[in-house]
């Protein structure tokens, strides 16, 4: 049986981040997934947003970590990851929305995040074309951007390689045993390997995993389908977030939708249905085009003529109040979960490697601890993200 | 302008149409009405559409069928398929330099509702298959919506100017494959339970047991208690260096330019590939007035039909077997072609490389299945039936016969009492699809007085309409009555029924009547763009295509029977009366090796495997060597079948890399096919037309 210091069950969002890290500290660190090659869960079906502008200091300093690893990569690593600065946007058109926006962008200046408000004129400088009518202003921060989530995983992939990382792949996890706070045992369909501490970043499986050490975690996974279009040159800067939910009855099912442009030219959104659609279902339905190309179309007419080039369906696998759950497990001190992540791995993912990098190695500081409480199995789950 | 246009041909209507003007770039220039805008382009000697974006390489026309995005070009502001969409008076056409705009559009679009519809059967692709299969549900009164992306039904066979193969009673042999076409597509189109919809893309089988289909631009959506895929297939490609030059593309695209746009996109061509398909579209060359300057076959022998590779022969195009092709030569567009004989494992024998200056290259290599739509209704649950080239690559003769077997298929589905499914159909369905047997040698007739055919038919391959056709009775196959081999024995009249029906070009008649020792052979002659009249000298040639002398034309005429085949009369000495078979029209001067070296900067270094992503095989190589074997990996990587075709053409080619590379097949991990079909823009999915 081989040993590590550390195992992470899924080569994902969280995971290949994870071991990109830890091997980095020089942590031997074994990275098992069920499936062929990294990101091929839900990190493949990410649209590639990343943003710091949340609402909560967690997500806030985790993706303030993770912004900078993305958008220093290829300058210190060399490989191209698609980065690009183009912003977030949040349109309001109703007075409602406009003023939730304003009250969040206060705290949100507090934790010193670049976030303004942009008169309709201003806004329709960067979205040139976007419908005006009933326009209150929109958000906007120029921090936030985009990459690519096919290339980042595989350039951080490649580079836990580097750094001493190994991988098994096709090898489900079948069992997990812990013997004491010192070794865990875990049993693959192929294999039997050991290590210190676990740490389950199994995405939409992780509520599986957690019954394999007798432990219920609260991750429901539920679907959201996406689109990317042909590529064409750059006509909008930043990603647009209708916050709105459908009013109109033939598409009502539908709370918000989003789209961006990314590096390549190609536009690609993704709506998010009224009514969950629980499971792990991952083939593409009839209904979303129309339901979002009819919003899309009225919010902003000139993608009309844009061609949609592919569609998928991925999930989100959620908690009950919208955010993660990271950190060390009362009974299993050397069972870590990074679980949860509602559909915000990926953005999440680089500056959740360091973190999680800390938590094996005990080196967290106080920022950590501040922010971790945020992620903490044990808070109470009744409160809900307002600003997903 | 005429001058890139079909203007004789023997068998197609090339009678003028209506002229619009359209602007190309800053030239006015002129189109036939309604013609795809890509036929337009190379009919005025336009075959660069624009430029790719990542590398600047010259883009144009690749499937002609709108699976790729290649032959994009902006027409009236907005980026389209140029061979997908009609050209209209003083229509704008630009070419795509780089990435598009996106042009500003309607500011406030249409939206309104998709129209949502049940239908029992829900039949994809109008071709033989298709086609028949409806024949039989009609004839059982079962509902029916057909989709077809064209504008006419029929699929690949209304592009098939020659004769088909098969049995008469079962697959129309002896009629040219688009008057059969043609008839079936009639008998569709006036069914009562059948609804067509032309110029149709099926998108999706989506999970929800809904089916997104844009008929004439309008999205719908369809409810289908049953699929019968009958979508075709697609053709493969290679690798090759310079194999995404402009020029080098698909026999499909290339029967669509010459046989449909009746376009000529080509002076000089060179065809990789020796099967039916290949040795066809080498046939319909010469049928439009191209020249062909060579065949390559990587096999010791052709895998098309003797009768078909020899037609090519005796016309004077050289087949090299045993070859394959090693590099395309040009800067932007195909100058010429390098091949070189190949050994038993495919590895190229130095010393026998051989250039040829030719301005297209086509590549036909076989086919694959269409079969995304049966996936997608399996995976969602809709029962599913498959027909023709989708469900198994074969002659389009047999995808009629398997299209009728899987139409009462379907109407067993529904009506289990129905007709039973004759043993016999499926044993002749065996027959259709069987592939040709072995070359054997004809047993000469001794005869030397009367009339009679010599048939000139040397290997088995189902085809008989022959000895249907002898009112005599006296040509009776041997062996089966489909497959075994045409045999003359008895009396003949000397109607030239069997000579005018042969698909094969493989029957003469020779008349010793007036003169025992110098008797008249009549010729059945399909070029008659390249006129014979009588005086002319032609080199007549034997079955394989060796000299036999050069004699006078005595009379060359079509028949009430013949079906616009010529019969050329010749008189010749009687020890050659009955070897010979045709004669040459292509001059040996056309296939002539290249003298001189290959200038510098027309040597091209890129193996291209996606051709939408500009994707080379080296770097997927460098992948595979890397230890990869999960192609969602590579495309994640390197994009390969990222583009807009959805991986139609490189997902063969990679699976050929990683065979190259040695990865056994079940460490490979295919990657996932995700709608659409091909791209649809968004405003489609916004209004339903009302």
């Amino acid at each position: 049986m081989k040993n590590f210091d550390v195992i992470i069950i899924g080569a994902g969002s969280i995971g290949v981040p994870a071991a990109l890290s830890l091997a980095e500290n020089k942590i031997k660190v074994l990275v098992i997934d069920a499936l062929a090659s990294p990101g091929q869960g839900q990190n493949k079906k990410a649209i590639g947003g990343i943003r710091a502008t949340h609402s909560d200091k967690g997500k806030i300093s985790t993706c303030q970590k993770s912004i900078d690893i993305f958008s220093t990569w290829k300058h210190i690593h060399g490989d191209d990851i698609g980065w690009i600065q183009n912003g977030y946007s949040f349109p309001a058109y109703t007075d409602k929305d406009a003023h939730k926006l304003k009250k969040l962008m206060k705290i949100q200046k507090s934790f010193n995040l670049d976030i303004n408000w942009l008169t309709p004129e201003e806004y329709l400088k960067i979205v040139p074309g976007i419908n005006t009518k009933g326009l209150r202003g929109s958000t906007y921060s120029p921090e936030d951007g985009s990459a690519s989530p096919l290339l980042a995983i595989n350039a951080f992939y490649f580079k836990s390689i580097e750094y001493g990382a190994q991988y098994k792949f096709k090898e489900k996890v079948h069992a997990i045993s812990i013997i004491n706070n010192q070794e865990i045992k875990v049993k693959t369909n192929k294999g039997e390997y050991s290590a210190q501490k676990v740490i389950n970043a199994a995405g939409n499986y992780a509520r599986n995993t957690g019954k394999l050490i007798g432990l219920d975690f609260p991750v429901q996974p539920d679907s959201h389908e996406g689109a990317i279009t042909e590529p064409v040159q750059r006509f909008f800067g930043p990603m647009i977030v209708d916050l709105r939910p459908s009013q109109d009855p033939e598409t009502e099912d539908s709370a918000n939708f989003y789209f961006y442009q990314n590096n390549e030219g190609q536009v690609i959104f993704c709506l998010t249905p009224k009514h969950l659609i629980k499971g792990t279902a991952s083939e593409a339905t009839s209904v979303f085009l129309p339901q979002v190309a009819k919003r899309m179309v009225d919010l902003f007419p000139k993608l009309a003529n844009l061609k949609v080039r592919r569609t998928w369906r991925g999930q989100y696998p959620m908690t009950p109040d919208g955010f993660p759950i990271v950190g060390e497990t009362k009974e299993f001190p050397n069972f870590i979960n990074a679980i949860g992540m509602c559909g915000q791995g990926y953005m999440l993912g680089p500056g959740l490697g360091e973190l999680l990098s800390r938590i094996v190695t005990c080196d967290l500081t106080e920022d950590d601890l501040d922010a971790l409480k945020h992620f903490d199995l044990y808070r109470d789950f009744s409160s809900t993200e307002q600003f997903k | 302008m005429t001058k890139n246009r079909i203007n004789a041909h023997p068998i197609l209507d090339v009678s003028k149409k209506k002229r619009v003007s359209f602007y190309w770039n800053k030239s006015k220039l002129i189109a036939k009405k309604d013609e795809m805008i890509s036929s337009a382009l190379f009919a005025n000697n336009i075959k660069i559409f624009g430029h790719h974006h990542k590398d600047g390489s010259a883009q144009g026309i690749f499937c002609a069928n709108g699976q790729c995005a290649k032959c994009s070009v902006i027409a009236n502001g907005v980026p389209v398929k140029a061979c997908m969409t009609g050209i209209k008076e003083n229509m704008i056409v630009k070419s795509v330099e780089g990435l598009p705009k996106l042009p500003d559009g309607d500011k406030n679009p249409k939206v309104s509702s998709i129209e949502h519809i049940s239908t029992d059967v829900l039949i994809i692709g109008g071709g033989p298959a298709g086609l028949s299969a409806c024949i039989q549900l009609e004839d059982h009164q079962i509902n029916a919506i057909m989709v077809d992306d064209k504008d006419e039904l029929g699929g690949k066979l209304v592009l098939q100017t020659h004769k088909f193969f098969g049995s008469q009673e079962d697959s129309h042999a002896g009629m040219r494959g688009m008057d059969i076409g043609r008839m079936l597509a009639q008998k569709v189109e006036e069914a009562s339970h059948i609804d067509v919809w032309k110029n149709s893309t099926a998108l999706y089988v989506f999970d929800d047991k809904k089916v997104g289909i844009l008929k004439h631009g309008v999205y719908k959506i369809v409810t289908p208690k049953v699929i019968l895929n009958a979508a075709g297939a697609r053709e493969k490609f290679l690798t090759f260096k310079g194999n995404s030059l402009s020029g080098v593309y698909g026999a499909g695209a290339f029967q669509t330019l010459v046989n449909r746009d009746l376009v000529k996109p080509t002076e000089k061509l060179f065809i990789i590939g020796g099967g039916n398909v290949g040795i066809i579209a080498g046939y319909h060359a010469l049928q439009a007035g191209i020249k062909v300057v060579g065949l390559c076959e990587a096999l010791p022998k052709c895998g098309g039909y003797k009768v078909h590779e020899d037609k090519l022969k005796r016309l004077g195009v050289p087949i090299y077997t045993s070859h394959s092709i090693v590099c395309a030569n040009g800067k932007e567009s195909v100058s010429s072609v390098t091949i070189a004989q190949i050994d038993k494992n495919f590895q190229i024998i130095e010393g026998t490389h051989k250039s040829f200056e030719c301005d297209t290259i086509l590549i036909a290599v076989g086919l694959e299945s269409v079969s995304e739509f049966t996936d997608e209704a399996k995976s969602a649950g809709i029962k599913v039936f498959a027909a023709g080239d989708a469900s198994e690559i074969a002659e389009a003769s047999s995808a009629m016969f398997n299209g009728k077997i899987t139409g009462l298929k379907v109407v067993q589905y529904f009506k289990p009492d129905a007709k039973q499914i004759p043993d016999t159909w499926y044993k002749k369905a065996a027959i259709l699809k069987s592939h040709p047997g072995p070359v054997q040698e004809i047993e000469a007739l001794s005869q030397e007085e009367g009339i009679f055919p010599v048939i000139h038919c040397k290997q088995e391959i189902p085809c008989n309409p022959c000895s249907t056709v002898c009112q005599e009775g006296s040509i009776q196959m041997i062996g089966d009555p489909i497959k075994g081999r045409p045999k003359f024995d008895g009396k003949c009249k000397g109607c030239m029924k069997c000579l005018a029906i042969c698909p094969g070009l493989a029957i003469t008649l020779v008349d010793y009547r007036k003169d025992k020792d110098t008797p008249i052979v009549f010729l059945p002659y399909e070029i008659s763009n390249i006129e014979v009249k009588k005086g002319d000298k032609i080199s007549l040639v034997n079955i394989d295509g060796n000299p036999l002398g050069t004699y006078p034309v005595l009379g060359a005429r079509a028949t009430k029977d013949s079906n616009q085949t010529q019969i050329v009369r010749v008189k010749v000495p009687k020890d050659i009366a009955k070897k010979v078979v045709a004669f040459t029209i292509q001059r040996e001067k056309t296939s002539q090796k290249l003298t001189h070296k290959i200038p510098l900067d027309h040597i091209q270094d890129d193996e291209v495997v996606c051709l939408c992503e500009r994707v080379t095989a080296g770097e997927i190589r460098k992948l595979v060597k890397k230890g990869i074997t999960d192609i969602n990996q590579i495309k994640a990587i390197s994009r390969a079948g990222m583009g807009p075709c959805g991986q139609k053409t490189c997902g063969n080619l990679l699976g050929q890399i990683f065979r190259a590379e040695k990865i056994a097949r079940e460490d490979i991990t295919n990657n996932v096919r995700r709608p659409l079909f091909v791209e649809v823009p968004l405003g489609k999915f916004a209004n339903g037309g009302k």
